[in-house]
């Protein structure tokens, strides 16, 4: 017995014809030659909805992030806008899980990668859920304060100008 | 007629005595007990007498007559006058004599111009001569001894710049006893200036003397029997000028502190320490370990401090005497008189003390110089003095005496190859002197030497005068005490309307002022650019009715306008009238804000006011691409031609005290927050937060100002106890404060002088930038030893329960 293909199913008893089956006479009423045309069929039948069902869990597992991007926006919303430890670890959480979430792209789709499925178009769209994640992150991060966008920022370590000319002086001694 | 001289004789009669016309004495004799005049003699004289002297001694009253020649007398009881000639009895005197107004008993001195010569007149009516002494003397006043009717003198001799003679002339029956002593001291403390005499008895009924001697630098010192007993600087207490200096690196291979001799030592130490932390020590143990604390301490070490607290303090005294104090305990370093100066002649007068040169590169073989300035002004004409003094040592390395008079100093922002500060003098004639006067000095300011500029303000003719410096005279040589000569050209002048505003106060920012950055940064990202101008001056004028009395005028009558003028253009910056106010006025100027205070009359309070300045033109720096890209021109040097467009902000605070002083706090690289030290009339020194005197604040403060730490507005400002910085203590005479930066960042040191000197740390932001003494090690170190505990134990608790889990 042949175990199932990715191990999705670990008992699989695959029947087909073998040499031991034809020396036992089949029973009264039995037709070998109408198994053979429902096996096949049934064989195709499940491989389709293997690959449809494997599309559609792909599908699923790039709209993820999106029910993930909602529920970091509402969280940051909460955390409002002043710079606490609640809010820094929303946003450095907002900020990691896309992060990781892309560099883990291939080991997500890799159960539902077949020769049939596509996933090509789940991948992008995972991937632009998560950099939209990422985006969202950041405008948390800027509304926060912490990124330099303003002028105030790049000015304040600006030294006094010096100046073209020296004058010293005073009330003189009598 | 009038009575010059009282005494009292004895307990019934009260003598006065007089000059009658010019040739006769008047005694009038009073009763002492009912103020009824008992008799009045008139005494003539066929000649004239002098008028100013007339002494009145035990028994006799004494005077010379008008050539100075003869001694006239008359003795109290008989009214018989009586002559002698004096040079028959003192020959040797040059010059016309005048009496002393010391005299003790019988004793008189008669002053010539050469020596100082001691009379007795004694019961035999003839004046005996009883010692003549040369040199420098000063005379005590005489005293009568306990227990007796005899009386005592002394006479300080000054035999040389250290060494004094001790002169006792005490009565005894009809001869006079004389006693000398020579006494040295180490240190040079000047001629003698005074000296009181005190006596006490002895075990076997002799008499002792004490003399109290008042030097010229105003330390008091106390003779007896031939030495020193005890001496006190007090010259400390007429300090003029104050400056700091930094103390020499530590040499490798120099220990500087002393290391525990032996193991021995250092176990008798440390069981000492134990018995005292355990309270069995007794008296002498305590106090040696104190003694052991202080040996020990690095505050006393003569190196340079990683933190730069430890520096020492170079003070000019108004008697011309440079002391250097070092700032760990506060003792005296060196302390000298400046020989070049002394030897000038005429009256002299300390001016300045500015540092001259100091070593940055070569810290290790040189050491820091002082520009010492003084005046020396005889009948005709006043000169001014200089000298070069070495800060260590307290040798004096150079002095010159200039051919003008000193109207100011100027130090530039230049310095030359070996480190020397470059000078300008302004003489009376508005020209500028350059010291040193090098070719080496002379090419580096002639680089700068069109874009400087001067300003001389007359308080008493109500001007402000802008000059500029024009080049070299090219005929004159390099003449080394007189620096190179530089012609100046009057640019602008301000005149103040004599009849309504009199110049009171002017301030401006330090020299050596840093700023960290130029721009002040709002809680709503909002920049504004401070205008940070070092040449601008302020200046406080008050309505003249004001300046004259204090209280005789009404509120309409008072005003005080302040200006902020730029001293390169002569432009008025700002002005601002405040109208029922008068002086006396302090400002301090720092930054790009003023600071200053006042007294309101029509409030019968005093105030505060504080100015800040914005620079309108550079808020067109908006692109914040071009600050990104560093292509801003926020840094472009600035001119003070340029167009100035200025966004003044104001605001006034009452405020309950008087003040005598009035500074701010600075710090090394500008970046600490400041404080405003005040001197209060009380002599206590307040640090009162700059946050106090922001122009931002407002009643109800919204959020994002919260966060910018404005104080909500209050009338008045308060003073907390807290904010004394002098403590409990009060610096008696407080007459000013200087402040200096320290290495660290968030301290500054305070030091205020007076009558007494304090010395202090303060820092406004807290200490942010060290572990202060106060910092919990023990709880640190029990914190994570409890944590690794913790640690610990859960770790062995989590595997255990992993592998029960596993046995599942």
């Amino acid at each position: 017995m042949d175990k199932g293909k990715g191990g999705a199913r670990r008992w699989a008893i695959e029947f087909s014809e073998t040499a031991s089956s034809r020396d036992v006479p089949d029973p009264p009423g039995f037709l070998r030659s109408s198994l053979d045309l429902d096996e096949a069929v049934s064989g195709r039948q499940k491989k389709d909805t293997d690959t449809s069902w494997k599309q559609q869990k792909a599908w699923e597992v790039a709209q993820a992030p999106f029910k993930n991007l909602l529920m970091m926006g509402f969280m940051m919303w909460m955390a409002g806008n002043t710079v606490h430890l609640f809010s820094i670890g929303i946003t450095i959480s907002a900020l990691w899980q896309p992060i990781s979430a892309l560099q883990s792209v291939g080991k997500v789709f890799e159960p539902f990668q077949d020769a049939r499925t596509d996933t090509l178009l789940p991948k992008i769209c995972f991937i632009c859920l998560n950099i939209a994640g990422l985006l969202l992150g950041l405008w948390k991060l800027n509304s926060l304060g912490l990124l330099p966008t303003h002028v105030s920022d790049w000015v304040s370590s600006l030294p006094p100008a010096p100046m073209a000319e020296f004058s010293g002086g005073g009330i003189p001694f009598k | 007629m009038n009575i010059k001289k009282i005494v009292q004789h004895d307990e019934k009669s009260i003598y006065g005595v007089g000059f009658l016309s010019l040739s006769g004495f008047v005694v009038w004799d009073i009763d002492a007990k009912t103020g009824h005049i008992n008799s009045r003699d008139v005494i003539t004289h066929h000649q004239e007498l002098s008028m100013n002297d007339l002494i009145v001694t035990e028994s006799s009253v004494i005077s010379l007559d008008r050539d100075g020649k003869n001694i006239v007398w008359i003795s109290l009881n008989q009214q018989v006058l009586q002559i002698a000639s004096i040079e028959r009895h003192i020959p040797d005197g040059k010059g016309r004599p005048h009496l002393m107004e010391e005299h003790a008993g019988n004793i008189f001195v008669l002053k010539f111009k050469n020596q100082i010569s001691l009379v007795n007149l004694g019961s035999s009516n003839v004046p005996e001569l009883i010692q003549s002494l040369q040199d420098h003397s000063i005379v005590s006043l005489g005293i009568a001894l306990p227990g007796g009717d005899k009386h005592a003198l002394s006479v300080i001799q000054q035999v040389s710049e250290d060494k004094i003679n001790v002169h006792i002339f005490m009565e005894e029956g009809d001869k006079i006893k004389v006693s000398s002593e020579l006494v040295g001291s180490d240190i040079q403390r000047g001629f003698v200036k005074k000296a009181y005499l005190n006596a006490y008895t002895r075990n076997d009924r002799s008499h002792g003397f004490r003399v109290l001697v008042v030097a010229e630098d105003s330390s008091l010192s106390l003779l007896q029997q031939g030495e020193m007993v005890w001496n006190r600087e007090d010259g400390l207490a007429s300090i003029i000028e104050a400056s700091t200096a930094e103390l020499p690196l530590e040499k490798e291979g120099v220990s500087v502190a002393r290391v525990e001799h032996s193991l021995l030592e250092w176990l008798k130490g440390h069981w000492l320490k134990l018995k005292t932390a355990l309270m069995v020590a007794s008296v002498e143990e305590a106090a040696a370990v104190q003694a052991l604390r202080l040996k020990s301490t690095d505050k006393t070490k003569m190196s340079r401090d990683h933190n730069g607290f430890r520096k020492l303090l170079v003070v000019l005294t108004k008697t011309g005497k440079l002391y250097t104090l070092h700032t760990g305990d506060g003792r005296i370093v060196w302390s000298s008189f400046i020989s070049g100066f002394r030897r000038s002649g005429g009256k002299l007068t300390m001016l300045k003390l500015l540092p001259w040169q100091v070593p940055h590169k070569h810290a290790m073989h040189e050491n820091p110089v002082f520009l010492v300035a003084a005046k020396v002004a005889s009948e005709e004409n006043k000169f001014g003095l200089l000298a070069w003094v070495d800060a260590y040592s307290g040798m004096e390395i150079n002095s010159v005496r200039l051919t003008y008079f000193i109207e100011q100093i100027i130090p530039l922002p230049l310095t030359d190859g070996a480190e020397q500060r470059l000078h300008i003098i302004i003489d009376d004639h508005a020209n500028a002197h350059l010291f040193p006067a090098t070719d080496e000095s002379l090419q580096i300011f002639l680089e700068h030497a069109q874009s400087t500029y001067f300003y001389m303000t007359d308080k008493e003719k109500g001007t402000i005068t802008g000059f500029a410096v024009k080049g070299p005279q090219t005929a004159s040589p390099l003449s080394p005490s007189d620096g190179v000569l530089f012609r100046s050209q009057q640019l602008w002048t301000i005149m103040f309307p004599s009849d309504t505003e009199r110049i009171v106060t002017t301030a401006t920012r330090r020299v050596d002022e840093v700023v960290h950055t130029q721009a002040k940064i709002l809680t709503n990202q909002d920049v504004l650019y401070k205008y940070l101008n070092k040449n601008t001056l302020f200046v406080a004028t008050i309505a003249p009715s004001g300046a004259e009395a204090f209280g005789e005028t009404s509120p309409e009558e008072n005003w005080l306008v302040v200006y902020i003028i730029d001293t390169i253009t002569g432009r008025i910056l700002y002005r601002l009238k405040h109208s029922g106010m008068c002086g006396p006025v302090h400002a301090v100027f720092s930054e790009n804000w003023i600071v200053y205070h006042y007294f309101n009359v029509r409030a019968h309070r005093f105030e505060y006011s504080v100015i800040e300045m914005y620079d309108r033109n550079r808020i067109d720096n908006k692109n914040m691409l071009q600050f990104m890209l560093g292509k801003d021109n926020a840094t472009a040097t600035l001119s003070s031609y340029s167009h100035v467009d200025l966004d003044v902000k104001t605001q006034s605070y009452f405020f309950s005290h008087s003040i005598k002083a009035l500074t701010v706090t600075s710090t090394a690289r500008g970046i600490t927050g400041k404080q405003i030290l005040v001197g209060s009339v009380g002599d206590q020194i307040l640090a009162l937060d700059k946050r106090f005197f922001d122009p931002r604040r407002t009643a109800e403060p919204t959020q994002a100002e919260k966060e910018d730490g404005i104080i909500p507005l209050t009338d008045a400002i308060p003073i907390l106890p807290q904010f004394y910085l002098s403590h409990a203590y009060r610096v008696e005479g407080l007459r000013g404060i200087i402040t200096v930066p320290a290495g660290l960042e968030s301290t500054s040191l305070v030091f205020a002088y007076g009558v007494d000197l304090f010395y202090t740390h303060t820092a406004p932001s807290r200490i942010y930038d060290s572990l202060t003494g106060e910092f919990n090690y023990a709880l640190l170190l029990i914190t994570i030893f409890a944590l690794l505990i913790a640690i610990i134990i859960s770790w062995i608790l989590s595997e255990r329960k992993e592998l029960k889990e596993k046995w599942k």
